[in-house]
């Protein structure tokens, strides 16, 4: 699987991202910087790594959102590449109009950092089709502006076509329906806010996040 | 020109004496540029006048030790060609003033010292002291230095992964944020700050220059008054999305042989840097003000070189990597300038629109530099506590203890921080100390930060000891050997001689510590002066020598954690029952009182208890390992208990055993069975209580303290 990570200026999971993919594929990713507006030829995996892209100035995700590599990413989504987007990545996949919603600021208005409890909603795609339909399993969040929302048809249409990925088993947050992850219409684009990457390993306290990359791995 | 009067010269912090001294550096009146610069450098901030004296008494070598104090920050050798860099630095008076901007930039500079040398930060703690929580600004002074310790650490993506609080009223009006950072290099790629080759360009890098904190360095020399909130401009505004890049631009310039001498731009910003380079390097300095990147316009030479603006970093780079050096920092959108080349006239020369504005030699900047043996009279010891009649109820004691401020549990603290960034954090906070695997290898550093003021207060030699100690004890209980720490001194007004010597008592007490424990000082800060009439209070901090503490384990996944891990396992304690309740927090909490003498340290059982139980931790036969400090080991058995959800079965305790806060013990446990040596069994795990409390009181009280008084 040949896999790539954009690195805008703020990413700051881009690292915890690269060793997960080796990890697991057994190969470095290819760390592509926002201003380029290519991706590497044959690219089948592409994550969008957490952060604090442009210091989140203006929206979370908005100015990296019209980043120059976004449009090749979007292409590269069009073809049914896969894409991930977690935390920051999430933010900049509804910025740039390829996921619906939008993340607003936690209900508590505090920083949140701690293992949840996610139920797989859905196990209907590559990300997800290692886990259980309705599966519990515990990842971590770190995010100030983790509070899905969308207006009321698009939530009714997510869910009607099986397109909510994960939700938190207790609300934490504030996001709507407990929404944690969700994936686009073709199923090869998840945004979610909780870290599959921070939990792969006997050193992160549990390894739930594995199987999302084996997931997409074992897809190829 | 402005003529610099003695009102001048004295709302520039210089006393007379002071003034003379000057006079005497140059041979000539100063102008107001060159007044500024002796200013802001013979502060207490930067000269450590006051204290100089005194800090030659600390061990800073060893072994161990690459680079002690002097330099941004202490290194220590870790190992496979490794080191750790490391300091902690208090930003105070900023976060009384405005809390939020206050914290932020106090992580930002203590994390622009720790990669400045090369390193990338792996690590933040923070050691926080608040006032009375019900005092009626309290809250308003927590939220706002939490939310800028996250603001900016999780921003800039360095995991914040632990520390400490304290709440007394001697900090109502001036509380203490102090914040450290840990960073891993390799050793043949650590970066200095002594500027060499004449003719080599002097490059700015990062923000631009504007007028926020000028003369925040001698703000943070002075006492606190009613007025000091007027000085809200003189606190800096942070900007840690600019710090992430700075970090990423220095490392990846690093990487390449460009650079001769690097400097960040803290506190006195462009000015201590350029004469720190300067001054070491033993060559001079020019600068053409003109080049230097202003956020505003028409700043004078005397803003630009007083501006505390954050997120700047000087460096003298070879000749000829200019573009290079160019490229990476336009990559990271940062500004880039040459400002000026390094001298051999031993001058620090700066011109603006063509005309020399100052021109100070460096030697008498530095030399002349007034140092003071200030007067201090030894604190008088307390009075030995009288018989207490013993606890009327050890369960409704230990609920009341586990919820009071300085025990309850930190979570609503620390899940406002990404602790795991990195994904290297294997021991989160909320345990005796982080533990964060070194990238890419099996390594683990654990890290603690460690005082207890009250003691220090009642007795700073003691306090001094038991600071450098608990640190010391708390990176033992993960299983890690300490190898060196970085101390934080924040006091009261050094001219008056009971706080110089509670600075003296506790120097000389963490001085017999470190020696005892081998457990050298390698970097740190002092911040005096804590003092604030601005609620009324009139008094001074209590002595606060925060100490932040790093170890090391070969292998992380060998460290222990403090959660019982099953049932029917024998709980021991090592270190023999307590005695003493003078100063614990039970006698304060349960009693009202804040008396007698602190526990003493008794620092040769210390290091034999420590060095038995991390042994015990390697060779895997302990289970569980817990310090006994505040609280003392019902607290630790308790916490414990918590952590692993199972409780415990007690042999019926006094309240001294309880209770007593005797130093150099730790509750451990181990499969039933095993019998560890000089060790005593006082229960076993299990059931759903500890001492008569149930575990879901037990956690209601611990957990409840923080959201309660925060309100969420």
């Amino acid at each position: 699987m040949k896999t790539a990570v954009i690195v805008f200026p703020g990413s700051n999971c881009d690292r915890d991202m690269a060793v997960a993919l080796e990890q697991v594929t057994g190969k470095a990713p290819a760390m592509i910087w926002h201003r380029e507006s290519e991706l590497p030829e044959g690219v089948d995996f592409i994550a969008l790594p957490g952060g604090f892209s442009y210091g989140d100035y203006l929206r979370c995700g908005a100015i990296s959102a019209r980043s120059p590599i976004i449009a090749a990413v979007k292409a590269a989504a069009d073809r049914g590449v896969r894409v991930l987007g977690v935390c920051n990545g999430f933010q900049v996949l509804t910025e740039a109009g390829m996921l619906p919603g939008a993340l607003m600021r936690n209900a508590t208005m505090n920083f949140i950092c701690r293992d949840v409890s996610l139920t797989v909603a859905n196990n209907n795609s590559d990300f997800t089709r290692l886990y259980q339909a309705g599966e519990q399993v515990n990842f971590p969040v770190a995010h100030h502006d983790g509070n899905f929302n969308a207006d009321v048809d698009t939530l009714d249409r997510l869910e009607g076509e099986g397109r909510v990925a994960f939700r938190y088993t207790t609300p934490i947050n504030g996001a709507a329906r407990d929404i944690a992850g969700i994936l686009s219409e073709k199923r090869n684009v998840l945004g979610m806010m909780p870290h599959p990457e921070r939990m792969i390993e006997p050193a992160h306290g549990g390894n739930d996040g594995r199987r999302l990359f084996e997931g997409v791995l074992a897809a190829l | 020109m402005t003529q610099i009067t003695p009102e001048i010269v004295a709302e520039h912090g210089l006393s007379p004496e002071e003034y003379a001294r000057v006079l005497n550096a140059l041979g000539r009146e100063p102008n107001l540029t060159e007044l500024g610069i002796f200013s802001v450098m013979w502060s207490e901030h930067c000269s450590y006048k006051s204290s100089i004296i005194h800090l030659k008494k600390l061990p800073t070598t060893g072994p161990q030790v690459i680079c002690g104090p002097g330099e941004n920050a202490g290194v220590v050798d870790i190992g496979d060609g490794q080191a750790a860099i490391f300091k902690m630095e208090s930003h105070n008076h900023p976060s009384y003033i405005e809390p939020y901007q206050g914290a932020a930039t106090g992580v930002g500079g203590i994390l622009r010292d720790v990669f400045t040398m090369g390193a990338r930060p792996i690590a933040n703690l923070n050691a926080l002291r608040f006032g009375r929580p019900d005092h009626p600004k309290m809250r308003h002074l927590i939220a706002g230095v939490v939310h800028g310790i996250g603001g900016y650490g999780n921003c800039v993506g360095v995991p914040t992964v632990g520390g400490e609080v304290n709440f007394h009223p001697a900090y109502d009006g001036n509380i203490l944020v102090n914040a450290m950072t840990v960073g891993i290099a390799e050793t043949d790629k650590i970066f200095y700050c002594a500027a060499s080759g004449v003719g080599n360009p002097i490059v700015y890098v990062g923000s631009k220059t504007g007028r926020d904190g000028i003369h925040g360095a001698t703000m943070a020399s002075t006492d606190f008054t009613e007025e000091s909130e007027d000085k809200r401009p003189t606190v800096q505004v942070g900007d840690p999305f600019t710090e992430k890049l700075l970090i990423e631009a220095c490392l990846e310039l690093m990487a390449s042989d460009a650079i001769v001498a690097i400097q960040d731009m803290g506190a006195a910003g462009l000015t201590s840097s350029s004469v720190e380079m300067a001054s070491k390097g033993g060559v001079g300095i020019e600068l053409d003000m003109n080049m230097v990147p202003c956020r505003e316009t028409g700043m004078t030479p005397y803003e630009m070189m007083l501006s505390e603006s954050q997120e700047r970093m000087l460096m003298v780079l070879k000749p000829g990597r200019e573009a290079m050096a160019e490229a990476i920092f336009h990559k990271w959108e940062l500004d880039f300038a040459v400002i000026g080349h390094v001298t051999d006239t031993g001058h620090m020369v700066l011109k603006f629109n063509g005309e020399t504005v100052c021109d100070i030699p460096l030697a008498p900047l530095a030399d002349d530099a007034p140092r003071y043996d200030r007067p201090w009279v030894k604190t008088p010891s307390q009075p030995a506590l009288a018989p207490l009649a013993e606890s009327a109820d050890l369960a409704a004691d230990l609920l009341r203890v586990m919820g009071s401020p300085d025990i309850a549990s930190r979570r609503w603290i620390w899940e406002q921080y990404d602790h795991m960034v990195g994904a290297n954090t294997v021991q989160r906070p909320g345990g005796d100390a982080a533990v964060v695997r070194v990238h890419g290898t099996q390594k683990g550093l654990a890290i603690s930060t460690d005082c207890t003021p009250r003691y220090c207060y009642a007795d700073p030699f003691e306090g001094g000891k038991q600071a450098i100690a608990e640190c010391w004890r708390n990176i033992t209980a993960v299983g890690a050997k300490p190898l060196a720490t970085t101390d934080c001194m924040n006091f009261g007004n050094p001219q008056r001689p009971e706080i110089m010597g509670q600075f003296v008592g506790c120097i000389e007490g963490m001085a017999e510590a470190c020696l005892a424990l081998d457990f050298p000082i390698v970097s740190g800060n002092v911040s005096l002066y804590n003092e604030s009439k601005a609620t009324g209070g009139g008094s001074a901090i209590l002595p606060t020598p925060a100490i932040g503490g790093i170890g090391l384990l070969a292998d992380w996944s060998k460290s222990a954690t403090i959660a019982f891990k099953a049932e029917g396992e024998a709980i021991w304690l090592v270190g023999g029952h307590g005695e003493h309740l003078g100063q614990t927090i039970w006698l304060r909490e349960c009693r009202g009182r804040e008396e007698g003498p602190p526990p003493q340290v008794n620092l040769e059982k210390e290091k034999a208890h420590g060095d038995l139980v991390r042994g015990l931790i390697l060779d895997g036969t302990l289970t569980a390992v817990h310090d006994v400090s505040d609280g003392g080991v019902l607290v630790a058995v308790a916490e414990m208990a918590l952590a692993g959800n199972i409780g415990a079965q007690l042999d019926l305790l006094t309240t001294a055993r309880a209770f007593g806060e005797d130093q150099g013990r730790y509750v451990v446990t181990a499969p039933d069975g095993v019998v560890i040596p000089n060790a005593i069994h006082i229960g076993i795990t299990g059931g759903e209580q500890v001492m008569g409390a149930t575990l879901t009181d037990l956690r209601a009280a611990h957990e409840g303290f923080f959201p309660n008084l925060m309100g969420n």
